[in-house]
């Protein structure tokens, strides 16, 4: 009996996902051009890996594989994670994460629509944890590195696990701007010292803060094509600078200032891709400000307090965990019910 | 200039309206046979006052309202009854319903019949002389226009015409503005009189410019207060709600009347009809019904009540892919059971369908909590959540996330990415609760017969006892001749059983379901098609379970 709507409008949730993944092109993009093509790598390894375990899991789960295998969710969940890795990374921790995301965080909470936590966090979680050593391996930019490894010498490490000899893993990676910036507090150095390290750019990392510009471009377009609201962003990056600033403002020699943090890390992915994920983020206009907002804030707290590279993941994942909580105390007043009921 | 107001969400589908425009309104040729339903209206069936046999002139009372809501029946045009009985009619129910089938004869003979002074008569005269005239609603509501004419406690200040006609491929109020305006506002000005309304705001969508001028050109000649209100094209403008918060910034909440916010509103072919009814004595025998989509010649058509949809539809030559036919537009139409079902008064329009037209929605993903669809409610609800909620027949937390407030404009279907036929969920969900609470009205009758039975056995034994001690008391007496009766004390305890009872009784009435005690009998009547419907699917999922059992 066909008593539903006759006409929809022409969308789907593939075009939603494809959108998505074509916004984060202009980050992946600049992400070459500082660092090389091993990120392509690390994501198309990611693609495959997420591809089949999707397949996989649709298999044992006894539902149909073609519809929910063209939906692109699973590939943007591959492509954020492989985003949140080190692109030197040996290829097992790519599958690894990626097959952990896709078949516990997300099949084994029923599959699309269903998970409570975004997969890709999960993943990067699950590695960070597991294998820390293997995550604090970034590739240096262009330049920085005491030595530049070919395209070809990066797929010998990825795949094989060996560096052109003489070559050491340290030679050609580094710790990431936030973490530097952690250990070498440690050390009691002033902030604006350090951040006069050849590592930093004009506003956090050289090359990863034109990435995160590629990023905010690719946000721009999700806002442009209203697959996301302004809510979580504006939420996020506000809550993000307030706390940053105001740690700032007590305390300068300690704190790096707001537009630092804006600009570091993960914190633009985060704000456009990982936290705008519909399925594990609430779903009401204000639940939207509060748990963006507190992302914010707990990001600056796990950044800076905390014993982790960055916060934007478990930032994320403490915030999944809220948000029925957060749906179920900002539900919107109805028609004819708001106040006054007029105007 | 007026501010216009904003309503949340709605959607901009496309209009598909100028195929059916190009050319005026053409009275549809006289059927070779007319069905005519006793059951148009929201309320009462109409009491069948004619026999197989009968002659009927035009306009002649055919079906009586009963009493309550209702509205009347008449002779489409002049003719033979040949049946009175069951016949299929345009429902999406697909149920039989008591009609009048009419052989016309070609005469065109009218009863007789003349207009009345409605300025000198009593309220009450003209209300009744609308109500025999069968005037309803032809927004689709079909609500009995006399009962909205009252002028009840409250004061009217907005008299609302709507001529938003928001819904796509759908023309007919359109066609009619363009051509008959002068007598809709005769129509206004009559409606406006007799609620005492201070003024007339009519609005109508800013995609019909031809209507929007014939229709100003009219009011200016109105000496009552009428302003023509230009309001932008959006998904569900038309509904009355959505129209009045446009209009007056007023927002109307489910199980609310306009009245009580100063406002009534009425379609603008209602309004033509009233006229036409008080005017000249005419009753509703026909309405313009728009015919298009997968059609050669998409135009508007004077219909008789009662004309088959398959003669009507074949003027506008449906290609031969045609193989549905929907009554109303593609956001809330319903499908036709068959062609062969005839015009009633609801119907506005007819859309040939075809897989090519309305390509069938590719399977349901599940929701991906995107939030389309709570951007685009005109009711200000979380269809995800309510979606949700009527997925697992959680109908306790459906209710709390106000289901009942949905108007099933289907804005969230359109635009959900997943494909869910939302609205049929919430259909769903709203009829399984009514259900349910007539089931509980039901067992809690039962019980208060139960629990009243047994406190009358209880009782019966009290009083036997009573009489029993007395009796011997009264020997007891008469051997000692003094008593120390302890009636007394068994009288109070008669008296806490009686409380006790009284207040359990009230306790049941105060725990009475909500959404079936306080209906308006337009929704009484909902929840009759409601459960019509239920009934059809039951039988067509378990075509072999026979009669279910209730």
């Amino acid at each position: 009996m066909l008593l539903s709507t006759f006409i929809s409008k022409p969308d789907s949730v593939s075009a939603i996902m494809l959108k998505v993944l074509l916004a984060l092109l202009p980050g992946i993009a600049l992400y070459v051009w500082y660092y090389g093509p091993a990120i392509l790598v690390s994501i198309t390894l990611a693609s495959i890996t997420a591809l089949a375990t999707e397949a996989a899991m649709l298999k044992l789960r006894d539902r149909p594989v073609k519809p929910f295998l063209s939906d692109n969710s699973a590939l943007l969940t591959a492509w954020l994670l492989a985003l949140s890795i080190p692109p030197l990374a040996p290829w097992w921790l790519v599958v690894v994460g990626t097959a952990f995301a896709i078949s516990v965080a997300k099949h084994l909470y029923g599959g699309l629509g269903n998970n409570p936590f975004n997969p890709a966090m999960i993943g990067y979680a699950v590695l960070i944890i597991s294998f820390p050593s293997h995550m604090t391996h970034w590739l240096s930019p262009h330049g920085l590195g005491q030595v530049e490894l070919s395209f070809a010498d990066q797929l010998a490490y990825i795949f094989g696990g060996h560096l052109p000899s003489g070559i050491k893993l340290d030679a050609v990676t580094t710790a990431t701007p936030l973490d530097t910036l952690k250990t070498q507090l440690q050390l009691d150095r002033p902030v604006k010292e350090i951040l006069g390290m050849p590592i930093y750019g004009a506003l956090a990392g050289k090359g990863s803060e034109m990435v995160a510009l590629g990023y905010i471009l690719g946000g721009a377009y999700l806002l442009f094509k209203r697959i996301i609201t302004w809510h979580i962003p504006a939420a996020f990056l506000g809550t993000l600078l307030v706390t940053a600033g105001i740690f700032h403002l007590i305390d300068p020699g300690h704190y790096a200032a707001p537009l630092f943090h804006l600009t570091a890390g993960a914190a633009m992915l985060g704000a456009f891709f990982i936290l705008t994920d519909p399925i594990s983020g609430p779903t009401t206009p204000k639940g939207k400000l509060i748990f963006a907002a507190g992302a914010g804030f707990l990001t600056y707290v796990i950044r800076v307090f905390g014993g982790f590279p960055d916060g934007v993941a478990f930032a994320t994942l403490l915030m999944n965990i809220c948000v029925p909580l957060i749906d179920a105390y900002t539900q919107p007043p109805v028609f004819g019910k708001k106040d006054g009921g007029a105007k | 200039m007026r501010t216009l107001y904003q309503f949340h969400g709605g959607v901009h589908p496309p209009t598909n309206k100028t195929q059916s425009t190009r050319t005026p309104i053409a009275p549809a040729p006289l059927p070779g046979k007319l069905v005519i339903p006793f059951h148009q209206h929201v309320g009462n069936m109409a009491r069948p006052l004619v026999k197989a046999g009968n002659r009927v002139l035009k306009g002649q009372l055919i079906g009586m309202p009963e009493d309550g809501v209702s509205s009347a029946v008449h002779a489409s045009t002049s003719g033979t009854i040949s049946a009175i009985g069951m016949a299929v009619v345009a429902h999406a129910s697909g149920l039989p319903d008591l009609c009048a089938t009419l052989i016309p004869d070609g005469q065109e003979e009218w009863v007789t019949h003349e207009g009345m002074a409605y300025r000198t008569a009593a309220g009450a005269d003209v209300r009744l002389a609308l109500r025999l005239a069968g005037v309803v609603g032809l927004g689709g509501a079909v609500f009995p226009s006399d009962l909205k004419l009252r002028s009840g406690k409250h004061k009217i200040k907005s008299l609302v015409l709507n001529g938003a006609e928001c819904e796509p491929y759908i023309t007919c109020d359109d066609m009619l503005m363009r051509e008959r305006a002068a007598e809709i506002i005769r129509g206004a000005e009559i409606m406006r009189f007799m609620l005492d309304a201070e003024e007339v705001l009519i609005g109508i969508e800013d995609n019909k410019p031809e209507a929007i001028a014939a229709m100003q050109l009219a009011a200016a000649a109105s000496d009552d207060k009428m302003e023509v209100i230009v309001v932008p094209t959006i998904y569900p403008s038309g509904g009355a709600k959505q129209l009045m918060r446009i209009l007056t910034g007023i927002e109307i909440a489910a199980g609310v009347r306009s009245t009580e916010k100063g406002m009534q509103c009425f379609n603008v072919a209602t309004a033509l009809s009233i006229y036409r009814a008080l005017q000249f004595g005419e009753p509703l025998l026909s309405r313009i019904v728009t015919v298009t989509g997968n059609v050669r010649n998409a135009q508007n058509f004077e219909v008789l009540i009662g004309a088959p949809v398959n003669e009507l539809v074949a003027l506008a030559d449906p290609l031969p892919d045609t193989n549905l036919y929907i009554m109303g537009g593609p956001m809330m139409g319903v499908p036709l059971p068959s062609a062969q079902v005839s015009v009633v008064k609801a119907t506005n329009c007819i859309i040939a369908a075809s897989d090519k037209l309305f390509p069938p929605p590719p399977p349901a993903l599940p929701c991906i909590r995107c939030t389309r669809c709570a951007e685009a409610c005109p009711a200000d609800l979380q269809p995800q959540e309510l979606f949700w909620f009527a997925q697992s027949k959680n109908f306790g937390k459906a209710q709390e996330y106000s289901l009942f407030d949905c108007i099933e404009c289907g804005a969230c279907s359109y635009v959900c990415p997943s494909h869910i036929p939302l609205v049929q969920y919430y259909r769903f969900a709203k009829s399984e609760i009514r259900a349910l609470e007539h089931e509980q009205a039901a067992a809690d009758l039962a019980r208060e017969r139960y629990e009243f039975r047994q406190s009358r056995i209880e009782r019966d034994k009290q009083e036997k006892a009573e009489k029993l001690a007395q009796k011997e008391m009264t020997a007891l007496a008469a051997r000692q001749s003094a008593a120390t009766p302890e009636a007394a004390a068994d009288n109070s305890a008669q008296l806490r059983i009686q409380a006790a009872v009284e207040h359990a009784r009230e306790q049941a009435a105060a725990a009475r379901p909500k959404n079936i005690d306080t209906l308006t009998p337009r929704q009484q009547a909902e929840i009759a098609e409601i459960e019509a419907r239920r009934a059809k699917a039951r039988e067509m999922a378990h075509p072999d379970a026979g009669q279910p059992k209730e």
